[in-house]
């Protein structure tokens, strides 16, 4: 940051000189205002690991699919790890913009009802007024890591 | 015809001179004509066809139910509509037919409008360019041989206010130069269909969602207006949800008129919301000018962030100028979380992703795969093959930050830094600040393969820098398109209020959009 601060006049400058660059409006910064982030004050990046995945997997009921899908995951910690650095002491989680208003209850009333077929008529399979799923509490089939592979391995 | 506002050619609905029928007409012509731009994903034909005929008789008759009776209009396919397919552009949803409209598309019905059908998205509204869909990626109308542009006009009329208040002359004179066919102008996103189908003329208004700038970005990128609701103010029911909190419906319009028009119909408690705002709401009326030399104009110094285009910012400068002539006051303020918000965003969005999409699992509705060995692995696999990689990836990050072990220096760090953004919002509204003025997108419309040439988490991380903060604060934004870039392709900014001060907004909005007049593509050819 104070690197940057020094060279804020020289910057200036140059963006005057700029043949076809009009003066920007004087509430304009003439350049970004950013509070760089210090790579030192980051957390380590996290590697994911292979306990790690299952868990997701069997939480999400989705997979990784293959090795760039836990790359994207790594990723998308890292990014986040931008906002751990913020100092957020002393002040309370916002849920909703909402808060601060009364959150009603409806009328414990009947409004609508008799809609067994609607309810229905988007399910692929159906018997009679229920909708079937084969049978469960059976655990997921552990397959290969996808830690050491390199190609897309869809699983099944 | 079709570049008319929706106050222009109801007015000829009204004499007479057209009956709602020859005007879907045009506009199911134009959409069948422009197909190759994809905006969207079904055409709802007999539907339309059978509305514009009610709302024929409805004129004839003299009992006109209001502005938008008998008006197309088109709505993202993250709306659900009774017994039209409502996809969410997603193979998980593919086959899925809503029995009830949403509250937004029920409004639209009750007021005569006249539904032509539904708008492209990137899949479940996670994207920033409508190139993330099972139906294809939706083309920018600027810039792709569809159309002129009217610059000529522009300069033989408003030369004079243009030197009044010097604004830079356009920089291209709107030539019709065609790109390659496999590269193109995104449209922006996620409710790219949206975006198109107004800027087209295809239909006088649309509907977009934006949870963290989806019917602004697109809306800047093609010149058209986009509205931002305050949150609570407009019914979510029957809106596929992306991230509760943020979540609103959009408006798109060729004015900011139209725009009044279309929250004046949809805006309002409903019973069916239980986030919607119970405050009776006061239709806006901006038939009073307002006093811009009274208002208090805010500049956000971080808006000011790397990356922005030299025309954006010039833009924005030109803008700024202009208020100032004027008479407004143009104050420079520092809302110094705004940077945090994209990463704090990437956060919610995917805990409230893994949440949200636990829904789809193959049993009551959507895709259901032939996977038959226990409930799990049929889960496992329709969600596998339901949701594209975006999606899945979401839904994992999701539930990495909402590990037991994550949980508060992920999850509740970023409710934290959220309330951080607000209040940057707080404290500007307080020191009295009427409007904040910022750009709405960093560049003009990138190309596609520029676009994509980055994954889905860069290109949402830049395209979402402007627009995201006013999602978590919850204030209304509207983007307004303001010149044409050098390329050709539309320079838009954004104004933000502070909640439910939509009619100050528009009031500004409206003021700025008479004066730059920005140049409308010629459409009836």
């Amino acid at each position: 940051m104070n690197r940057l601060l020094k060279h804020n006049t020289t910057l200036i400058k140059f963006w005057c000189l700029q043949g076809n660059a009009r003066l920007l409006n004087s509430k304009i910064p003439p350049i970004p205002v950013v509070k760089l982030t210090d790579e030192n004050n980051l957390p380590p990046q996290t590697k994911i690991n292979q306990e790690t995945i299952e868990l997701l997997e069997r939480l999400s009921l989705v997979d990784f699919a293959n090795k760039r899908g836990i790359e994207r995951l790594e990723d998308a910690i890292k990014f986040a790890d931008l906002i751990r650095g913020i100092d957020t002491s002393g002040v309370e989680p916002m849920i909703s913009v909402l808060e601060d208003r009364t959150l009603y209850l409806r009328d414990d009333i009947v409004t609508e009802g008799n809609c067994r077929k609607e309810v229905m008529s988007n399910a692929a399979v159906t018997e009679e007024e229920y909708f079937v799923a084969p049978q469960g509490n059976i655990p997921l089939i552990p397959r290969d890591s996808l830690l050491n592979d390199n190609k897309s391995s869809k699983q099944k | 015809m079709l570049s008319l506002s929706i106050r222009q050619i109801s007015r000829k609905l009204k004499d007479g001179a057209l009956l709602p029928s020859d005007v879907c007409a045009a506009c199911l012509y134009q959409a069948e004509k422009l197909k190759t731009l994809n905006m969207f994903v079904r055409l709802t034909k007999e539907v339309a066809e059978i509305q514009a005929k009610e709302a024929d008789s409805r004129y004839k008759n003299g009992n006109i139910r209001c502005l938008l009776d008998g008006i197309p209009v088109a709505v993202k396919d993250n709306y659900c509509t009774l017994n039209v397919e409502t996809t969410c552009s997603s193979q998980m949803l593919e086959n899925f037919k809503p029995q009830y409209n949403a509250t937004m598309v029920q409004k639209l019905q009750n007021a005569g409008a006249v539904l032509l059908g539904k708008c492209n998205m990137d899949e479940f509204a996670m994207g920033s360019g409508t190139v993330d869909s099972i139906h294809g990626p939706s083309k920018n109308i600027w810039q792709s041989g569809k159309c002129a542009t009217s610059i000529e006009h522009v300069h033989s009329v408003k030369v004079k206010c243009r030197e009044f208040y010097q604004l830079s002359p356009p920089s291209s004179k709107g030539s019709c130069s065609t790109v390659e066919e496999d590269d193109w102008f995104i449209a922006g996103g996620s409710s790219g269909g949206s975006a198109v189908a107004v800027a087209s003329g295809t239909v006088f208004a649309a509907l977009g969602s934006d949870t963290g700038g989806s019917t602004r970005n697109p809306a800047a990128y093609c010149g058209v207006v986009g509205l931002k609701p305050s949150y609570g103010l407009l019914s979510r029911h029957g809106l596929i949800p992306l991230v509760n909190s943020m979540d609103v419906p959009g408006i798109l319009t060729r004015t900011v008129d139209d725009a009044v028009t279309l929250l004046n119909v949809l805006a309002g408690y409903d019973p069916l919301d239980s986030t919607t705002i119970r405050d009776d709401f006061i239709p806006l009326d901006l038939s009073q000018d307002i006093d811009i030399s009274k208002m208090r104009i805010g500049i956000p110094q971080e808006y000011h962030c790397p990356g922005i285009s030299d025309e954006v910012l010039e833009t924005w400068s030109e803008v700024a100028d202009i208020l100032e002539k004027a008479g407004a006051e143009v104050v420079s303020v520092s809302m110094p979380h705004t940077p945090s918000s994209i990463a704090c965003y990437s956060v919610l969005n995917q805990c409230e992703v893994a949440s949200n999409m636990a829904r789809y699992d193959g049993i009551e509705f959507g895709l259901r795969t032939a996977e038959n060995r226990s409930t799990e692995e049929l889960y496992a696999s329709t969600r596998s093959q339901g949701f594209n990689e975006i999606v899945r990836g979401r839904i994992l990050a999701g539930n990495y930050f909402l590990l037991q072990r994550n949980y508060s220096q992920y999850f509740v760090q970023a409710l934290k830094v959220r309330r951080l953004i607000a209040q940057d919002f707080a404290r500007v509204w307080s020191s009295g600040i009427d409007v904040l003025l910022t750009p709405t997108t960093l560049t003009d419309a990138p190309r596609y393969s520029q676009f994509i040439s980055r994954d889905n988490r860069e290109q949402c991380a830049s395209q979402d820098y402007c627009t995201q903060p006013a999602n978590m604060a919850g204030c209304p934004a509207v983007t307004i398109p303001i010149k044409l870039s050098k390329q050709g392709l539309p320079l838009s900014l954004q104004l933000m209020s502070q909640n439910y001060r939509e009619n100050l907004l528009l009031a500004i909005a409206r003021w700025i959009e008479s004066v730059v007049d920005f140049p409308h593509l010629e459409l009836d050819i």
